[in-house]
């Protein structure tokens, strides 16, 4: 009957066709042209799982290791299989109530799902972990102990050069470029961050199949793609543990910093920075506690003063000054500078010299003994009005080249992160501030080691590397060499390399400059420095101290400083101190660097001299300013909380320190309170010299600026 | 089945059978893929009637026995039977409506013992004798609209209470019966309406509503001009294009909201608009507002979440494929409803583009041969059954195929043969047997 739509069975087949072409166009798209699909999938199902190697090791000179690694436990929980365990059991192992249990459970259950494992308690305790050990069989299938390699100290030294390991911010991970992934571990600072290549060793990687709910269901390809990982190879320093321990006991309770260098290959044999801490401190569970801590603390115990904190060097540089003269041929360790007590040449008298007595300064050791401020304020005039170089300018361009191949004004390049350069000013600097006219007069301090002129205690201690080498040094570094060093390790190569400054000097004026060094030690200002049986080279100084208060320039106690190397024959050790606030380079600074090469030179401490030890360690002398200043700024900051929240424990909190810290899940109390009272001042104590000194106006003065400050942060918003 | 009974292999098209079997062995290969865990011992798992391969195992015997029946029955049966079989289907679909159990959102199965009966499912079967049988009358005149409208009824039917027990899928099934109505004479204007239809639909779906009105009655006015210039003027001429335009307007502006707000669930909805990948209107989310609180307040789930793990399955792939058992995503539970409506991703996945050309050929085979089957028969009931076959089947394979690539909103029918489940293997194989049992008397004049 309908033949004559037979027709309509081609249609229809055409129509069968179409839509079978149309599904193998999709499909040949989706399988065969885009590749999306295939990383979606790996994406979905493998897991990538980084398995880390233990860290490198970190020995001092005489092999003991001052980084060690060491295993602790965390408490692993995997949600989904800790069902029907005994909660009452584990609350009563870890010393936790169940309301706690089951808080850490929501957390371990948010952080990474219920069918991942995640911590639940991170870093057991000794006790609690031999407690868990011993039990894990009434745990249940859902806990598990899982080991993890945590850094230890044996030392508990060198808080400013060990720095410490944290995870990475997103800036590392970019800078990295996909290397680093969230959650790694990465040297954040010190010889941790700048060794981190050699110390992290290789991280290994299994792959893992994951299912759709998260769950590790096995290896993928049974492991054969998985790559090892190695461990991180050992790092061997010139470090003495033992003379740190010793500085970092010395330095307890006083602000400033210490560098002790072997001169021979500009090891750093200590490094020390007041205020101190302990690197373990920073390690771990505590280091969210302590840096905050560290943080909020005005002293700022973080800055690491030994290559960070700029002081002028003061009396301290005028054996450099005397170098230049002798490298440029300008005098000879004969030459010598009629003296009254004071400099007449620039016409005011200026500066001022603590001798009178003619003849004080007739050789460069006489002068160099007596530290003759016009002697070396000659020094650095003659220096730059070189005739040789035709101009003051041109003379003082050269004066500092000379400064900056010491290693002054640059930074040195040691292998700790964030080094500072301090200051030798430029020729741009003085034309600028005197419009181009200025001579060597305008700049005279600069001989006794004043003006723009600043230097780090390392780059002092470096110099003083120079001296004792007679013209060269090294730049100081922590690292002696690497465990399997190859020649890929490049990083150790420019602290072997020889740094000849000094080539036209003879031997002879290098010793007349020595001698005049060993003279302040033997009957000059740093008699107190001596030690038996050892020719020490020292040079102290004083400088002026000056703090910034909320745009107050006050002058503090003066920073004592004082360098030295020792024996003078074959110097061994060269040393860099200063202490902020201490007063006369022999009062302070002094005593440690003398008891502090005592200890190295004869590995021991006499009886004498270790109860001198004793005695300085608990001399406190911080400068008593920063009490006032911690008292601003935490009265501050707990009146701005204040303001923000209305809650008055954040008062009690920062002044008196003594609220105990509250827990994020109790119920803050609301707590209204209508009068505004401002905290009481703390009661006063007795008051110290130069906290008169700087009055104690200041401190009331400055409290009402920082009150009127906040009403008018607030009338503004 | 076997050729040694000479009785009922006589006139059997083995190509037909063998295609069934192979579709049958990648269906069980595909499912034993999914399921299938390491260190399963296979030979007892497979016959140990535990796991879902060795189900479909017992399944496909269950489908071959019953085959072997059918091969043995007489012909006549079939159309002396058909419509008192559809009379038993409707009444089964009937009886779902009291005595369904609740699975998953659907209104269409009922409990008989241990197995989940569907008789949706079993009624295309039904469907397609009744209106094979209705189309061979001997006084029949298909261009009556009578008749059509009969033949459109008996499809239909089927398709409306299957919607009443919101199984939307198997519903849009029935549809494709209008391909045999096609074949037998449906003039093509019917159908080009319909298809102009599901244009305008859409349209709606891809275009704001008021824009897609501006655009329809733009189109009816440059229309109504040219006829207007063409037929000298008269105003007779227009009076179409206005109905027609007024009767867009309606649907467009009423009937599609209407549908959209009232017939159809959010969920259904939702997955409409993933397909064409734009967001469900408000106006639609607040005609569903019970039912959008009710999964605003459950786990927030991702609408396309199985059409994007399908897609990745497939896609990652590639041209040759990870190999039996070495697919990740489907291996790991990804994709939901991996061993039915999904079936086809472990064929992507595990074989990649070589395989699943393969398998749409295979398809493509089955059909070309089901077509060429249908021409060959010398009564008009075999023709039409076969048509009805071949439509289904291509309705099913086209739709689940679009749904796991993405071109087609997941409307939860199987892939033929191959997707793991009782009933539709049971259901799809007595489609094939008994067609292959009529086209063995094709040279009968069956009525």
């Amino acid at each position: 009957m309908s033949v004559f739509t037979q027709s309509r069975s081609y249609i229809v087949r055409i129509i069968f066709i179409l839509a079978f072409l149309i599904i193998l166009i999709r499909l040949f798209a989706l399988q065969v042209i885009s590749s999306k699909y295939q990383r979606l999938a790996q994406e979905n199902a493998i897991f990538k799982k980084i398995v880390y190697p233990a860290r490198g090791i970190v020995y001092d000179r005489k092999g003991k290791a001052i980084i060690n690694n060491t295993l602790m436990y965390d408490l692993m929980v995997v949600p989904s299989e800790a069902k029907g365990v005994d909660t009452a059991y584990i609350c009563q192992l870890l010393e936790i109530d169940t309301a706690e249990y089951k808080l850490r459970m929501l957390t371990a259950i948010i952080k990474n799902g219920r069918s991942r494992a995640s911590a639940f308690e991170s870093l057991l305790s000794p006790e609690k972990h031999a407690r868990l050990e011993e039990n894990s069989w009434r745990l249940g299938k859902g806990f598990y102990l899982q080991d993890r390699p945590i850094r230890t100290f044996p030392f508990g030294v060198g808080g400013h050069f060990i720095g410490y390991t944290g995870e990475v911010d997103s800036a590392i991970i970019a800078r990295s470029e996909g290397f680093y992934q969230s959650g790694d571990y990465v040297g954040r600072s010190g010889l941790e961050a700048t060794y981190e290549k050699v110390l992290m060793g290789q991280r290994g990687v299994q792959y893992w199949i994951k299912d759709n709910r998260n769950k590790l269901v096995g290896q993928f390809e049974n492991g054969e793609l998985d790559e090892k990982p190695e461990a991180g190879r050992g790092l061997h320093t010139y470090v003495d543990a033992e003379l740190q321990q010793l500085a970092e006991k010395l330095f307890q309770n006083k602000v400033g910093a210490v560098v002790a260098i072997e001169p021979k290959t500009g090891g750093i044999l200590s490094l020390v920075s007041g205020p101190n801490f302990s690197p373990e401190a920073l390690t771990g569970p505590n280091f969210r506690k302590s840096y905050g801590k560290f943080v909020l603390d005005v002293a700022r115990p973080l800055l690491n003063r030994a290559i960070k904190g700029q002081y002028p060097p003061g009396s301290t540089f005028k054996p450099l000054g005397a170098l230049v003269a002798l490298d440029e041929g300008l005098i000879t360790p004969s030459f010598g500078y009629p003296c009254g007590g004071r400099y007449y040449a620039c016409g005011h008298g200026k500066p001022a010299c603590t001798h009178h007595n003619p003849g004080h300064a007739a050789t460069l050791r006489l002068a160099i003994a007596n530290s003759c401020n016009s002697y070396f304020t000659h020094m650095y005039r003659m220096a730059a009005d070189n005739p040789k170089y035709g101009g003051v300018k041109k003379g003082f361009e050269r004066w500092r080249q000379y400064m900056n191949s010491f290693g002054l004004g640059i930074r040195l390049g040691i292998d700790l992160p964030s080094e500072d350069a301090a200051n030798i000013p430029d020729t741009v600097d003085y034309n600028k501030e005197y419009r181009g006219s200025w001579n060597s007069c305008t700049n005279l301090t600069l001989g006794i080691g004043q003006d723009k002129m600043t230097a780090t205690p390392l780059q002092l201690a470096n110099a003083m590397c120079i001296i004792a080498n007679k013209g060269y040094y090294y730049t100081p570094h922590f690292v002696k060499s690497i465990d399997n060093e190859s020649a890929g390790d490049t990083i150790l190569k420019k602290y072997r390399t020889r740094h000849n400054v000094l080539t036209s000097i003879t031997d002879t004026a290098f010793e007349a400059v020595m001698s005049g060094m060993q003279d302040v030690v033997e009957h000059g200002t740093a008699t107190g420095a001596q030690i038996p049986g050892i020719n020490i080279c020292a040079k102290t100084g004083t400088a002026q101290n000056f703090r910034f208060i909320r745009g107050k320039k006050i002058e503090l106690n003066e920073n004592s400083m004082f360098v030295a190397f020792a024996p003078r024959e074959n110097p061994k050790i060269a040393i860099c101190v200063v202490v902020e606030n201490a007063g006369f380079g022999s009062t302070a600074a002094g005593p440690i660097a003398s008891l502090m090469m005592e200890k190295y030179l004869n590995d021991t401490l006499s009886t004498a001299s270790a109860k001198k030890a004793d005695e300085f360690s608990k001399k406190d002398l911080m400068p008593s300013i920063l009490k006032v200043e911690q008292f601003i700024a935490d009265s501050t900051r707990a009146y701005f909380y204040y303001n923000l929240t209305k809650d008055s424990t954040y008062i009690k909190k920062y002044l008196h320190g003594d609220v105990p810290e509250k827990k994020p899940d109790t119920i803050k109390p609301k707590i209204a309170i209508v009068k505004t009272t401002s905290p009481k001042p703390r009661p006063q104590k007795p008051a110290e010299p130069d906290s008169q000194r700087i009055g104690l106006i200041y401190r009331d003065e400055l409290w009402d600026r920082s009150i009127q400050n906040f009403r008018r942060r607030e009338t503004v918003s | 089945m076997s050729r040694k009974e000479a009785g009922i292999s006589k006139g059997v098209d083995w190509s037909l059978v063998w295609i069934y079997l192979l579709l049958v062995a990648i269906g069980i290969t595909a499912i034993f893929a999914v399921t299938y865990r390491d260190g399963d011992p296979i030979v007892s798992t497979f016959f140990g009637f535990k796991t879902d391969y060795s189900k479909q195992f017992y399944f496909f015997g269950i489908a071959a026995v019953l085959g072997i029946f059918i091969l043995l029955t007489d012909s006549k049966f079939f159309t002396a039977t058909a419509n008192l079989w559809y009379a038993v289907g409707i009444v089964l679909l009937l009886l779902v409506f009291p005595f369904h159990s609740n699975i998953k959102g659907t209104e269409s199965i009922i409990k008989l013992g241990g197995f989940n009966f569907q008789p949706a499912d079993f009624c295309k079967i039904f469907v397609c004798l009744a209106l094979s049988k209705y189309l061979s009358q001997p006084n029949m005149d298909f261009s009556k609209t009578r008749s059509q409208l009969i033949a459109a009824a008996i499809a239909l039917l089927p398709a409306v209470m299957s919607l009443m027990q919101s199984e939307t899928g198997l519903a849009l099934v029935y549809f494709s019966f209008f391909l045999v109505m096609y074949r037998e004479g449906l003039p093509s204007t019917i159908l080009s309406i319909g298809f102009t239809i599901a244009l305008i639909v859409v349209g709606t779906l891809l275009m704001e509503r008021n824009i897609l009105l501006i655009v329809l009655s733009a189109i009816a006015l440059i229309t109504a001009y040219i006829l207007w210039e063409r037929k000298r003027r008269r105003f007779y001429v227009v009076v179409p294009v206005i109905v027609v335009w007024l009767l867009t307007m309606g649907f467009v502006g009423v009937g599609v909201p209407y549908f959209f707000k009232h017939m159809l669930k959010l969920y259904q909805v939702e997955r409409i608009y993933s397909t064409v990948g734009r967001e469900v209107p408000i106006e639609y989310i607040q005609a569903h507002k019970k039912e959008y609180v009710q999964i605003a307040n459950a786990v927030p789930k991702d609408t396309d979440y199985n059409v994007k793990q399908s897609k990745i399955a497939i896609g990652s792939g590639g041209v040759l494929g990870k190999g039996l058992l070495k697919g990740t995503q489907t291996r790991y539970e990804f994709v939901p409803e991996q061993r039915t409506d999904f079936i086809f991703c472990t064929i992507g996945e595990g074989f990649g583009f070589i395989g699943t050309t393969i398998v749409v050929l295979i398809y493509l085979l089955l059909l070309f041969r089901i077509i060429a089957i249908a021409e060959r028969q010398r009564s008009v009931f075999s023709r039409c059954y076969a048509y009805g076959v071949a439509a289904v089947f291509f309705f099913h394979i086209v739709i689940n195929i679009c749904m796991t690539i993405g071109l087609a909103p997941v409307i939860g029918i199987p892939l033929p043969f191959i997707s793991y489940g009782g009933t539709s293997l049971l259901t799809f194989s007595i489609l094939l047997f008994i067609l292959i049992r009529l086209d063995a008397d094709r040279q009968m004049v069956l009525r």
